[in-house]
């Protein structure tokens, strides 16, 4: 059973991970060329236009993967976790056949008349598909999200006696306090990736002395979104979504910031390695009384630490959780650092000669990825042992028809053809990137 | 409300089958017809730009399974496992083979990715026959073996094939010579459809030799629809229950006859959007005359033990279907407008459009 467990687990874990390398990138992305587009029709300027379909071709790519990869997450819910889908259909079922209807239909339809219909249609229409094309990449992000909050916060729900969870207020599920925190936070970090991935492409360029106006467009663009939603990201969504974990799953935040004892005044671990054997943080670099500053907004509030509830219910793996949570928190940091010194040169005007910030921001791309994963890793950990939280746990989930032998085979079968697609996805838009967005008439 | 949404969970598969159906079997015509890189490119850009859509509606109608009928979701597709993961493996190699074989310039990319496209078409459109030959034949709920039962009394697991490749033993496989049969027949039947489909939308060389082809694979179509006739009422011989309880039913059988007789006469057809209305008239009433028979099964059970998945028992509760109707409604106005939208700017043939 064990076993069993631990390859329905293994295969969801990496095929979300590697379908979410996509996903982070388009609703950021979709949100730049529809901006790209804008200024098109604002100022006429070819530039705007040449760079909304470069990167429209970027999007492609990564578009085509992001379905392609998206399709098993929804049928895992019944292959892998059937007795989950079984018992709480009757909630979840709803939000996800909602993603289906609302958002898959608009993008697949507009972003094939975005790609293909450009020469049938006017600026404004052309404008406008791209425009739905952002929306529907916006919804299906609320959906899902909608969904994961349920499990984390379970809302407008009965239990039957023969354990299914049901329905009782729809609304319900989109006024849960635990949504737009989580959603708002998601959408900033998936911006904080776009903008990166753009600032660094313009870099890369701007290093090369390649297309240099299509480069000062992108380092520009992307270090204002950058500067923006790296901020956003932090102050106030991550915040807010910081108090939604303190009110109703106080042992997870005691477990991210890695505080095993109750204490006034608590401090925040900066670095250090969780020791479960002592129950202490070796090693540790720490800001006194930071975490009830942050927490309850004074400083010598009271925190409760992993002490103060049963084993039981700790997180299942703590260390893994505090270390996804320092990676996202740290890498969000330095982000903000990093967007900000950019901002700060090119208001000086200097930005596009410091070759040294512009070797920074070509190198930073693969971290906002990095840490759009430990983010989802803390929610997910987070919520272990539970599958919904404090009502149902993952043991219970599972599909127990399944043998273990045929989750493996499965599994790797995955991990074989995601290599492949990384690759592939690896060499296409190198490819797209080499060549360039098509140059302006002279 | 359950009827409601059996008949909205077959139509939104019934849209599957003939939109992507019809890209699958171009896949096919692709893969053994087209001789050179124009008619490849051509088919290619008929499809180009729908078959992502059409793919939703996959994904729409295991949404719409999801939430109207979470026991039917999990019980099949932890059932079928096997089957369902490597679908979505092909699914991968069709998606990918189509849109990255024109990114790179050479030939050899180009006939690797050829390759993907088409054989993942051939193999999406047996494994879609062999599901509806599972669906059909039924399946062991319950794991029931010398009267005993191994899981819970919805669940059940079917291995790829078993030594005897009998629809009759008492733990079948997914493939058994009766799903295979079913198999052919859709291969065979998208293979039609998605010539009509080319036909349709494209001006290509290669339409008149599909208009012959497709009238001898109509020869075929027919010899397997009276031996899968004939198989179906020797693994289940109750089939036909439904159809003398309730006579008015006969109108799915009766349009499909009608449908398979005009699918003979394509070569004379006037207009080249004739023969896919027609094929798609085939589909619907056939897969029309499959659902009519198993009626109000979902799933049917093979043993005494345990009771059919239908739609009663394997139904959400009413609040949920409720509110579920008004956002589907409002959802379904939507994807009506974008699906006419779509076809009205990419209407007629696609010759032309640059596709990658």
């Amino acid at each position: 059973m064990e076993d069993l467990i631990l390859y329905h687990r293994l295969q969801f874990a990496f095929t979300i991970s590697f379908h979410y390398l996509f996903p982070q990138l388009t609703m950021g992305l979709s949100a730049l060329i529809v901006w790209f587009k804008w200024r098109y029709i604002r100022t006429g300027d070819e530039l705007y236009n040449r760079s909304s379909l470069f990167w429209a071709k970027i999007f492609a790519v990564n578009f085509v993967l992001g379905v392609v990869t998206g399709i098993p997450m929804e049928f895992q819910f019944g292959t892998n976790w059937a007795k989950f889908s079984e018992l709480t259909g009757n909630v979840i079922g709803q939000t996800l056949a909602m993603e289906g209807m609302f958002s898959f239909f608009l993008e697949s339809t507009f972003l094939g008349l975005f790609l293909f219909a450009e020469k049938k249609m006017s600026k404004k229409l052309h404008f406008l598909m791209a425009l739905m094309v952002f929306t529907g990449t916006q919804a299906s992000g609320l959906f899902i999200i909608a969904t994961h909050s349920w499990m984390q916060h379970p809302v407008g729900y009965e239990i039957l006696e023969n354990g299914k969870y049901v329905l009782n207020n729809f609304a319900a599920l989109f006024y849960n306090s635990w949504l737009w925190p989580s959603y708002l936070h998601n959408q900033m970090a998936s911006m904080v990736t776009s903008a990166f991935v753009m600032t660094g492409v313009g870099a890369f360029y701007m290093l090369n002395k390649k297309n240099r106006d299509f480069a000062g467009l992108f380092i520009k663009t992307g270090v204002v979104a950058g500067v923006i939603s790296s901020t956003l990201v932090i102050v106030p969504f991550g915040d807010m979504l910081a108090q939604q974990v303190a009110t109703h799953q106080p042992v997870t935040l005691s477990a991210m910031e890695g505080l095993f004892k109750t204490q006034e005044g608590a401090p925040m671990v900066l670095i250090g390695q969780p020791n479960m054997q002592t129950r202490s943080i070796d090693n540790k670099i720490e800001v006194p009384y930071a975490l009830s500053l942050l927490t309850y907004k004074r400083w010598n509030a009271h925190v409760k630490g992993l002490d103060a509830y049963d084993e039981n219910l700790w997180p299942t793996n703590v260390p893994a959780l505090y270390y996804a949570y320092h990676m996202m928190v740290g890498l969000g940091t330095l982000f903000l650092a990093l967007m900000g010194l950019s901002v700060f040169f090119l208001w000086k005007k200097k930005l596009f000669e410091k070759r040294w910030i512009l070797w920074a921001l070509l190198l930073a791309i693969p971290f906002p990825y990095i840490a759009n994963l430990a983010g989802w890793y803390t929610a997910e950990l987070g919520r272990q042992p539970w599958l919904v939280y404090g009502l149902m746990r993952m043991v219970d989930g599972v599909s127990a028809t399944v043998s273990a032998g045929n989750t493996l085979f499965t599994l790797l079968g995955f991990i074989g053809l995601y290599f492949l697609l990384g690759v592939l996805f690896l060499l296409l838009v190198g490819k797209v990137i080499k060549e360039g967005p098509a140059p302006l008439k002279a | 409300m359950e009827i409601f949404w059996s008949i909205v969970l077959v139509s939104m598969l019934t849209m599957f089958i003939l939109l992507d159906g019809a890209d699958m079997g171009a896949g096919i015509i692709h893969l053994f017809v087209a001789e050179n890189e124009d008619e490849k490119q051509r088919i290619i850009r008929a499809i180009g730009p729908f078959w992502d859509g059409n793919e939703v509606w996959l994904i729409a109608a295991g949404g719409v399974m999801f939430f109207a009928f979470p026991t039917l979701y999990a019980s099949a597709f932890s059932g079928f496992y096997l089957p369902l993961i490597m679908v979505l493996w092909l699914l991968i190699f069709r998606a990918i083979g189509l849109e990255f074989r024109n990114l790179v310039a050479n030939d050899l990319w180009k006939t690797a990715w050829d390759k993907a496209f088409g054989l993942a078409s051939l193999l999406l459109t047996v494994f879609l026959g062999a599901a509806l030959g599972n669906v059909v034949r039924g399946v062991n709920l319950g794991g029931v073996e010398n009267g005993l039962a191994r899981h819970g009394a919805v669940y059940f697991f079917n291995p790829l094939w078993n030594d005897s490749f009998s629809p009759l033993s008492s733990q079948p496989g997914i493939l058994d010579w009766f799903t295979v049969i079913l198999g052919v027949v859709a291969a065979v039947t998208l293979t039609i459809h998605g010539a009509h489909w080319i036909i349709f939308k494209t001006d290509s060389p290669l339409n008149a030799r599909l208009k012959k082809l497709v009238v001898r694979l109509n020869m075929v179509l027919t010899f397997l629809i009276v031996l899968s006739l004939v198989a179906w009422l020797f693994v289940r011989p109750s089939a036909m229950d439904n159809y003398f309880n309730h006579p008015w039913l006969w109108i799915f059988p009766l349009l499909m006859l009608f449908a398979l007789i005009l699918m003979f006469r394509v070569p004379s057809f006037k207009k080249d959007h004739s023969p896919f209305a027609v094929s798609s008239l085939f589909i619907a009433s056939a897969f029309g005359s499959t659902v009519a028979a198993l009626f109000p099964n979902l799933l049917p059970g093979t043993n005494s033990h345990f009771p059919s998945l239908t739609i009663y028992n394997a139904a959400a509760e009413p609040y949920g279907l409720q509110v579920g109707l008004v956002w589907w409604l409002i959802a379904l106005v939507l994807v009506i407008a974008y699906f006419f939208y779509l076809h009205k700017v990419f209407g007629g043939k696609m010759d032309d459009v640059h596709y990658h």
